[in-house]
């Protein structure tokens, strides 16, 4: 478990991360996100006892990172951000040094090992010194190493970072399979990810926590949540329109685009709509006015415009 | 104990995993030859001793140790896997005196491998073997205050150069402040200034290895030369901690 409050880190005048407070339980994927520069990194930092907070507490399995620092290493994983190895080593050798210094030996090493090469796909280069390693393969290998003990807690860096698609694809499902009993922390600049993978989002901009919960929560703050939209053919935008707003529970429609004979309009709703109650209303009035429809959805909310208006809004408002 | 071998095993396993290490000893063979018989004359000597090969270890040092130490802390910095050594279950302290340990078994590697002077004195003449055995005891102590010192250098920068040029010029400060012309000099603005002071002399200059690396060289192992060189190491290795530590904040 790991448990982070009022963390605050200062670099000269400069505070890279302001109050921020939170616990990860066994069975949660804690996702960071944020623009750079945000504080991420540095939080992971402190996390992993790297380096001392200005201020603040962190405590990872019940040991405090200052007072019990090898304790609480012992029981977690990191996945720095550059994920650096050591480039004189051969792939085995260095997860070798990596298992021992967590304390595994014999035959118990030898496990850990397989395994890890098997998880992180590295049996093809681990007898290649680390130095030669293609950027990806580099990554994996510092991957393998964070894991190797399979420790309680992860805290991982930008874990898909330089990984193709496939990759990036099995790295996920690996950190979700791994998240159903560990307690993980890990930060991304792709969205689709926090979705796919975590239970639970912070969004960081400035060294301050603006955003936190499940994806879906997130998502939902997005402005288009709850709004449906309609796609139309063979009557104009304007009539689509008219009509949808005489729906109670409309507050407003836009029209998306027109064209070909196709009009796409969006509805919003009125405060917090009960679920398909407004995309029932707009069917319902579809067939009353004899619409031949294309196509009509409910929008989730998108991430990306949560994480646009949480970081960028502010930007603008308080310009330095 | 366990993670300082790991670390050491690791660091000593670097060494050898470049050509860095062979090509260190033979320019070590090669140059400690070179002086003992060109410049220090040992064959025209006529000595059975080496007291030839031995006073040309301080200088020697003065280049290859730092060279051999530049890189311990300096690649970690500069390849980002501090990051990873400091956040593994171990204390600072243990990668320190691993890491430390390691080049300086690697240096008395490279000593040992000078055994054919042994056998050549013992086979020409009659040497005092407890002489050469000081010797060798006081020069790997000597190698070892130079690596810890480079240790300190190569903490502060992730520059392999400045770090090697740094150690040079600190360990050839504790050559000099024990050398004639420096003890004068000392003296003189001493004998000015206070006369008498005189024990700023001597303490400048017991500050100089080669102050403490003569008795060795006679084949004296007296506990406060070898107190002086162990005070070296550890106050420079305490200081490493220090630097590494106020380096992550
Ligand atoms: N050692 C340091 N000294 C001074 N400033 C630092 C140091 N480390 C980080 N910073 C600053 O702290 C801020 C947060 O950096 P951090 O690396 O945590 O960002 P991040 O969220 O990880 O960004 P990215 O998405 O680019 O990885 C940045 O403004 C950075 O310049
Ligand atoms: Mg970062």
């Amino acid at each position: 478990m790991i448990k982070v409050e009022n963390l605050v880190k200062k670099f000269g005048p400069k505070t890279a991360v302001d109050d921020v407070s939170f616990t990860v339980e066994p069975g949660e994927i804690l996702g960071f996100l944020g623009p750079n520069g945000a504080g991420k990194s540095t939080t992971m930092r402190m996390v992993t006892g790297f380096i001392p907070p200005t201020a603040g507490t962190v405590s990872v399995g019940g040991h405090d990172i200052l007072d019990n620092p090898v304790e609480a290493k012992k029981a977690m994983g990191y996945l720095p951000e550059s994920a650096p190895s050591y480039p004189d080593m051969t792939v085995l050798g260095f997860l070798r040094f990596a298992a021992e210094i967590r304390g595994l030996a014999g035959a118990e090493k030898n496990k850990a090992i397989d395994r890890v090469v098997e998880l992180c796909f590295l049996e093809n280069v681990i007898h290649q010194s680390v130095d030669t390693l293609s950027k990806g393969y580099r990554h994996r290998t510092c991957f393998a190493q964070s894991i190797v003990h399979d420790p309680d807690i992860l805290v991982m860096d930008e874990p898909t970072d330089g990984l193709d698609p496939n990759q990036k694809r099995e790295i996920r499902q690996l950190i979700r399979r791994m998240g159903e009993k560990k307690a993980i922390i890990f930060s991304t600049h792709i969205l689709e990810e926090v979705e796919a993978v975590c239970s639970r989002a912070m969004i960081i901009d400035r060294g301050k926590v603006v955003a936190n919960g499940t994806p879906s929560e997130l998502s939902s703050k997005s402005e288009l949540a709850g709004s449906v939209t309609l796609k139309v053919r063979g009557t104009g935008a304007g009539a689509i329109r008219s009509s949808l707003d005489k729906i109670d529970l409309v507050s407003k429609t836009t029209t998306v685009e027109e064209k070909d004979d196709v009009a796409w309009v969006r509805a919003f709703p009125k405060d917090q709509p009960k679920n398909g109650e407004v995309s029932a209303a707009v069917a319902e009035t579809a067939a009353k006015e004899n619409w031949s429809v294309v196509e009509v959805y409910t929008e989730r909310g998108r991430l990306d415009e949560v994480f646009w208006n949480l970081t960028i809004s502010e930007t603008e408002e308080q310009p330095k | 104990m366990g993670n300082i071998k790991t670390i050491a095993k690791r660091e000593l396993n670097a060494y050898f995993a470049s050509p860095v290490a062979y090509v260190f000893i033979v320019i070590f063979l090669l140059l400690t030859g070179f002086f003992t018989f060109m410049i220090g004359r040992f064959l025209e000597a006529n000595e059975a001793s080496l007291n030839a090969f031995f006073m040309w270890h301080p200088w020697l040092y003065l280049f290859l140790v730092p060279a051999a130490g530049m890189r311990l802390w300096s690649e970690e910095h500069r390849q980002g896997t501090l990051e990873l050594l400091m956040t593994m279950p171990i204390t600072p302290w243990q990668a320190i005196v691993g890491k430390f340990a390691a080049s300086w078994l690697f240096l008395g590697v490279a000593l040992c491998l000078t055994f054919p002077m042994y056998i050549t004195v013992n086979y020409l003449g009659d040497p005092d073997n407890g002489v050469i055995i000081g010797g060798y005891i006081g020069s790997f102590l000597m190698a070892g205050a130079y690596l810890a010192v480079t240790c300190l250098t190569s903490a502060l920068t992730r520059n392999q150069v400045i770090a090697f040029i740094v150690s040079v010029v600190i360990c050839l400060l504790l050559i000099l402040a024990g050398w004639p012309p420096v003890t004068e000099f000392v003296n003189g603005i001493v004998d000015s200034l206070a006369p008498n002071a005189t024990w700023i002399v001597s303490m400048v200059s017991s500050f100089s290895v080669m102050t403490h690396f003569e008795d060795f060289q006679r084949g004296v192992v007296d506990p406060r030369h070898v107190l002086f060189f162990l005070s070296v190491i550890g106050f420079s290795l305490f200081s490493t901690s220090v630097v590494l530590k106020s380096k992550r904040s």
